[in-house]
């Protein structure tokens, strides 16, 4: 919740401090009898931009959601600055999802009423809904039914949202899978404005190219396992295993 | 043939002079069955999005149960509030039975399943939809309920309608529990039944011309407040 | 859009408190329960007289009209002040029972026997009730019977065991037994060109008669008597037992049985008024 005494910040101007390093340890996730998570063993250091990258399949969105929370580990922990993530810890985080969630409101109300899920008192929350507009470049639509902006729209609203919430932490699952160049590049500025501003970004992202430009480092999924995890740049350059060299070279890796 | 011919001439006749007998049976019908609905719907909304959204033993059995009280036939609602009501039984001492109160009662119990289970069926479909992004948001049980709810306003307000129209067309609870006093407790659907008793075919079908009418007023309405808060919701 | 919201919802809620603020939810009490049948009830009878009542003293009188069963039966419950049957030996059992203070004649009607003009059986005119039920049943005419245990009906019973027929036998067949009041079995009676037995009070004011008529009538045997009864507020303390017994005492009064024999449905008198003084 936002510390009601802290003086009012403002979204643009605040800097976050998110709970790192975050330690995966001996993670195991099974469900309909298949073990989509197999045995993950992490450490995500940095505070700039973190790329999670695999084929199809490899469990990166279960990934995802086991480190925000919103499914529990068969086995195994998650720990954030060494301690496992609690109430007041996941009020620090946010996720963005492949496809926009949008309530059936106008687009200030759908800021609003996650903020007011927050707690967010009626006066703040009308500043934090108009800077958040601002930020997505959304004021001109803010009356406007969310649901009948664009896609790349629709997408930046949710990212907006997201960043409405004060995170320290954002969990992005492929946001910009769908979206044309245009649309990709407004997403993108917002991410590195994000990481500037301190907030841990956690990127599930298909595309190569998206995640050279946006990564520091980059988390190789396969079949449930980390099988590498290096620098961006060292990745790119020089993929260690099969897998990755394979899912690089644009080959299907089975 | 000659029936309806004057069941339309009757009914013609009835409305234009506002007979009283009418209007007081019009109003009494519609201020029993609105009344029934409006408190239906605060018990059908509320049991319909916690089936959606909480987790329980036994939910299952709980949504079926009340998907099928749907169906509930009026004169067993009826006779069930009417046993409670009765002077022997639990309830008697509120002297409720032969009241527009105990009518009100027995629609409640017929038309709460109707808008619980359609309620609960609507905050489903939604939940499909925003379950994950309202848990990411960090949303608890009650407040997923009230985001479902206004979320699917649409859908409730068609319930309602369902709601509304079982209410103002049954005869069979509000004959047992109200015993159709005149003055008192007679209704639209009771009237109706006493005039055919009493071989007033014509005059029986011009009451039924002249609920169906107002039935048909009030659905209209409440579409247009329908697409009022469309309007507004966007505001 | 908050402020709409609160609006529509003040709205509703406002509508909310003024239905249950007029439907009776505060009621005040000047009223009574009468458990009475449908058979007087669709006579008009009430119609007539009641506001005379009402008038006099100010007592509301609240009819429910069921079958003659169901009324003694919600007088066993307390679901009513007064009980005006037409069922002799069943209101006596009541009162013996201790459900009610004391019976008192109120006035008699009499029955009838009316079907189709064509008269298939061939009983009009005819004298002797039972001789015209015992016609019936050998001819399997249709006949249609209340079959709801009600005043109508148990007279109707005994006449056919005086005749000596066990119409059950029949039943599906040519003897329809309709569970109903006499209003509709009257209607299914003239919908199935049966013949029916009916008090003469709800025949005159039935409106649906479709060519039929009064074949068979005057036999004393067709003598229907109605009782009227206050339920023992010994047995249920909530009864208006005051109130209840000042509708009784009215009644049996002379005003009250002049304003019985003045209820005409085309210049003919419906019932006949038979309370005895000091009784």
């Amino acid at each position: 919740m936002l510390d009601p005494t802290s003086p009012l910040r403002g979204v643009s101007d605040r800097l976050a401090s998110p709970p790192l390093p975050v330690e995966i340890k001996g993670l195991v996730y099974e469900t309909g009898g298949k073990r989509v998570i197999d045995d993950v063993d992490a450490t995500i250091e940095s505070r700039r931009i973190t790329a999670i990258m695999g084929p199809n399949g490899a469990g990166k969105s279960i990934l995802l959601r086991l480190m925000h929370g919103l499914i529990a580990p068969t086995q195994g922990e998650i720990l954030w600055a060494g301690r496992p993530a609690d109430r007041s810890m996941a009020y620090r985080q946010a996720m963005v999802f492949q496809r926009p969630v949008l309530l059936r409101r106008s687009v200030a109300a759908n800021v609003s009423h996650a903020l007011g899920l927050r707690g967010v008192g009626r006066d703040k929350r009308a500043i934090c809904v108009d800077e958040a507009l601002k930020l997505a470049g959304l004021e001109r639509q803010a009356s406007m039914p969310a649901r009948v902006l664009s896609g790349g729209e629709q997408q930046r609203l949710c990212l907006a949202r997201a960043l409405s919430l004060d995170p320290d932490v954002l969990f992005l699952d492929e946001p910009t899978s769908s979206l044309d160049p245009a649309s990709t590049l407004a997403i993108e500025r917002l991410l590195l404005d994000a990481q500037r501003r301190g907030i841990k970004v956690i990127l599930v992202t298909h595309d190569v190219g998206q995640a050279r430009r946006l990564a520091h480092d980059v988390m190789f999924l396969h079949h449930g396992r980390v099988i590498e995890h290096q620098d961006s740049q060292d990745f790119f350059d020089n993929p260690q295993s099969e897998g990755a060299r394979g899912f690089l070279s644009g080959g299907l890796v089975l | 043939m000659t029936d309806f011919i004057d069941a339309f001439r009757t009914a013609l006749g009835l409305i234009a002079t506002l007979d009283p007998d009418l209007v007081e049976i019009l109003v009494l019908s519609i201020k029993v069955s609105l009344s029934a609905v409006v408190i239906a719907s605060l018990l059908g909304f509320a049991i319909g999005g916690a089936l959606a959204v909480y987790r329980f033993p036994g939910r299952g059995a709980v949504s079926a149960v009340l998907s099928a009280l749907m169906g509930l036939p009026p004169v067993v609602a009826g006779l069930v509030v009417y046993l409670l009501l009765s002077n022997v039984g639990p309830l008697g001492v509120l002297q409720l039975l032969y009241t527009p109160t105990a009518m009100i009662i027995a629609q409640v119990v017929l038309v709460t399943p109707i808008i619980g289970a359609l309620t609960r069926q609507a905050c489903q479909d939604l939940l499909e939809e925003y379950d994950e992004q309202l848990r990411s948001l960090g949303a608890s049980s009650s407040a997923i309920v009230a985001t479902l709810l206004w979320d699917g306003r649409y859908r409730l307000i068609t319930a309602v309608l369902a709601g509304f129209g079982r209410a103002i067309a049954e005869v069979g609870a509000v004959m047992i529990v109200g015993g159709n006093i005149d003055h008192v407790t007679r209704t639209m659907t009771t009237a109706i039944a006493l005039e055919t008793s009493k071989g007033n075919i014509a005059l029986a079908l011009a009451l039924g011309i002249v609920l169906l009418t107002i039935a048909l007023a009030v659905n209209a309405s409440l579409i247009w407040v329908q697409r009022l808060a469309n309007r507004l919701a966007y505001a | 859009m908050n402020i709409h919201r609160r609006l529509l919802l003040g709205l509703g809620a406002a509508f909310l408190l003024a239905s249950f603020a007029s439907t009776g939810f505060t009621a005040e009490d000047d009223f009574i329960v009468v458990q009475s049948t449908t058979s007087t009830q669709n006579s008009g009878l009430f119609d007539h007289i009641l506001p005379k009542f009402t008038k006099k003293t100010g007592i509301d009188v609240r009819v429910v009209a069921v079958g003659t069963g169901q009324a003694l039966k919600n007088g066993r419950n307390g679901d009513g002040d007064v009980v005006l049957v037409h069922s002799k030996p069943d209101e006596e059992k009541f009162v013996a029972e201790g459900w009610g203070v004391k019976r008192h004649d109120v006035m008699y009607n009499d029955f009838v026997i009316v079907g189709p003009a064509s008269d298939p059986a061939g009983i009009a005119g005819l004298k002797d009730a039972e001789q015209a039920l015992a016609k019936i049943a050998e001819a399997e005419a249709p006949f249609a019977s209340r079959g709801d245990d009600s005043g109508t009906h148990k007279a109707e019973r005994h006449l056919w065991e005086q005749a000596g027929v066990d119409p059950t036998k029949g039943s599906g067949d040519w003897y329809l037994e309709t569970g109903s009041g006499m209003g509709a079995t009257l209607n299914t009676a003239v919908g199935k060109h049966a013949y029916t037995l009916a008090d003469r009070g709800t025949w005159l004011s039935f409106a649906n008669k479709n060519g039929f008529e009064v074949l068979v009538e005057g036999d004393p045997k067709l003598f229907n008597q109605y009782g009227v009864i206050l339920v023992d507020p010994a047995k249920h303390p909530r009864v208006k037992a005051e109130k209840g017994q000042a509708f009784i005492d009215w009644l049996t009064s002379a005003e009250g049985q002049k304003a019985i024999a003045s209820y005409k449905i085309d210049g003919q008198q419906l019932f006949f008024p038979n309370a005895r003084p000091g009784t």
